[in-house]
């Protein structure tokens, strides 16, 4: 599948934000951060900003942005709806608890409420991206049961990447914050190492013989039905990053996952700058590592119009 | 409503037929000529004179080869178009409501003042009917010439996609695939018409006829292995017997 820069950007940049206003909300709710003013309006204002640009750039791929409100109204059916329903629900709750921890500097009672409600509704908007593509047959890379909690897992991970940053810059010591940054880096890298390792094993069900009805012998393309690539092949048959697959893996292995993870538990170790500094950079070897994991995702795929023209497997 | 209906009075779709058709492209041609002025015109075309003419077509026409062991290789044409599914995800998928299957017939249509042109319902298509309109920004797709079907200004003979019409070599069929009765489930039935990528339980409307059993040899066809010479008489009957001494 083609590898769209701003769907990939949305993905990863709402997927970081919805992270953080989740963990936000928990920790928030747990009394585990302080309700102090400039924490609450430093992490809500970046996890908030990073969600808000992530959508807006959703929309730069659209052909027509300009009806991009329509995109919320057939959420009975259709996961991308609901996505941008509970995006737009979340805003709510989270409005909510930034006026409870910026101006009242509270986050007890009906703030804590507030706090849960977003955590909950932000991992409910992750879930629903994920199904967006876990809910499309024809991409057997997507459509299978590792996409969800990836998508998930790798959420929460930025997310927590990014706390340990906010806690660093503010000078708090917080072991559950910092473990938990740990905890979801190793288990979003074995989770997504698994993931690579599924996507390579396993083949979609259908066939050239299938896609043509043809039971029996062996099918090879004679002649295309044009001469120069058109829609599918451009939007379906993306191969450049294939070619590349294995050296952008190995990227995504060491700047996502192995360089964060070390730089983060090293972090449980020294404090003051040499802290503050080892959180900074995982984040950002991190957010490279992710884009370039998402970039894969997209890449990779391979959808069953790929048989028509000359795929021996999707 | 993105929801499908339960249920359709009609599925009205096309049975193609593998065995005849020749590949001439014959029904491409002319549904882009129908619909570039029809319900989703225009179809747009990019660079049409130039080195990489690309554009917006219903109906595309692949050539493939297929081997079969020791018995001669097949050519196969084989036109692909929207199959309009009982199950269809890309309806399913659609966030604004621009895409629809229509409760009365099971066409699958798309609205395109309401299409946003996310292209989900493109990837959500295994068939790769759907095409993106890259001047309009919206996405189109094969509308069974619903309107030519039910036009009242056309003969009745007419009231038929165009692609049907100007099959030159009959390998097209239109009708009602819910009705047993009908000439189209007939054929299906008689020629053993296949779901393509059934698997996938998109429950495609169209059917594909497979090619049926080649006649390779003389004795397929009813006729002697080999040419056998002619009692001749006459003057040919005389010459034979002299110049046979």
């Amino acid at each position: 599948m083609h590898p769209a820069f701003s769907v990939i950007f949305f993905t990863t940049s709402s997927g970081a934000g919805y992270g953080l206003l989740a963990l936000m909300g928990i920790f928030g709710a747990a009394g585990l951060l302080p309700a102090d003013r400039w924490v609450g309006l430093a992490g809500l204002f970046m996890a908030l900003a990073l969600i808000s640009t992530g959508l807006l750039s959703s929309t730069f791929h659209l052909g027509r942005p300009e009806r991009a409100w329509r995109a919320i109204t057939q959420w009975r059916s259709s996961w991308l709806a609901r996505e941008g329903v509970m995006a737009v629900l979340t805003y709510i709750p989270a409005g909510l608890m930034g006026l409870g921890w910026v101006w009242f500097e509270d986050m007890q009672g009906p703030w804590a409420v507030a706090g849960i409600v977003t955590a909950l509704l932000s991992w409910i908007t992750v879930v629903c991206t994920a199904m967006i593509y876990r809910s499309l047959r024809p991409i057997h890379q997507w459509h299978n049961d590792w996409t969800v909690p990836s998508y998930g897992l790798l959420s929460l991970m930025s997310g927590a990447v990014l706390m340990s940053v906010l806690i660093h810059l503010f000078g708090i010591e917080n072991d559950y914050i910092q473990g938990l940054t740990v905890v979801t880096l190793a288990a979003g890298w074995g989770l997504k190492t698994l993931y690579w390792g599924f996507n390579k094993r396993s083949r979609g069900l259908p066939t050239m013989n299938s896609a043509l009805g043809i039971d029996a012998g062996d099918v090879s393309v004679l002649e295309l039905p044009h001469t120069s690539d058109n829609y599918l092949m451009k939007e379906m048959g993306f191969k450049v990053a294939r070619k590349h697959a294995d050296k952008l893996r190995r990227i995504a292995h060491l700047l996502g996952f192995a360089l964060p993870l070390a730089l983060s538990l090293l972090a449980m170790f020294v404090s003051g700058y040499v802290a503050l500094a080892a959180v900074v950079i995982a984040w950002g070897s991190c957010s490279l590592g992710i884009l370039t994991e998402r970039w894969l995702f997209f890449a990779e795929a391979k959808h069953t119009v790929n048989l028509y023209y000359g795929a021996t497997s999707v | 409503m993105t929801s499908l209906p339960s249920t359709t009075n009609k599925k009205l779709g096309l049975v193609i037929d593998l065995d005849t058709c020749v590949g001439c492209h014959a029904c491409a041609t002319n549904c882009k000529e129908w619909n570039t002025g029809g319900h989703s015109a225009p179809l747009t075309d990019y660079d049409p004179y130039g080195k990489k003419p690309d554009g917006v077509w219903f109906n595309r026409v692949h050539s493939y080869e297929v081997k079969r062991g020791n018995r001669p290789n097949l050519t196969i044409n084989f036109p692909r178009s929207c199959l309009h599914c009982e199950n269809a995800g890309c309806v399913t998928v659609c966030p604004t409501g621009a895409s629809y299957k229509r409760a009365e017939d099971g066409i699958v249509l798309v609205n395109t003042d309401k299409c946003i042109g996310c292209k989900l319902c493109s990837w959500a298509c295994p068939y790769g009917a759907r095409e993106f309109d890259e001047d309009e920004g919206v996405m189109k797709k094969c509308t069974l010439c619903v309107d030519r079907i039910y036009n009242e200004n056309l003969e009745p003979e007419d009231r038929q996609p165009v692609c049907v019409i100007t099959c030159p070599a009959g390998a097209r069929h239109f009708g009602d695939l819910n009705d047993p009765e009908s000439a189209v489930s007939q054929l299906t039935a008689a020629r053993h018409g296949r779901d393509l990528m059934g698997e996938l339980g998109y429950k495609p409307t169209n059917k594909y006829l497979p090619p049926r059993a080649r006649k390779v040899d003389a004795a397929d066809v009813g006729a002697p292995e080999e040419l056998e010479a002619v009692e001749a008489d006459g003057f040919l009957g005389w010459l034979d017997n002299v110049l046979s001494k």
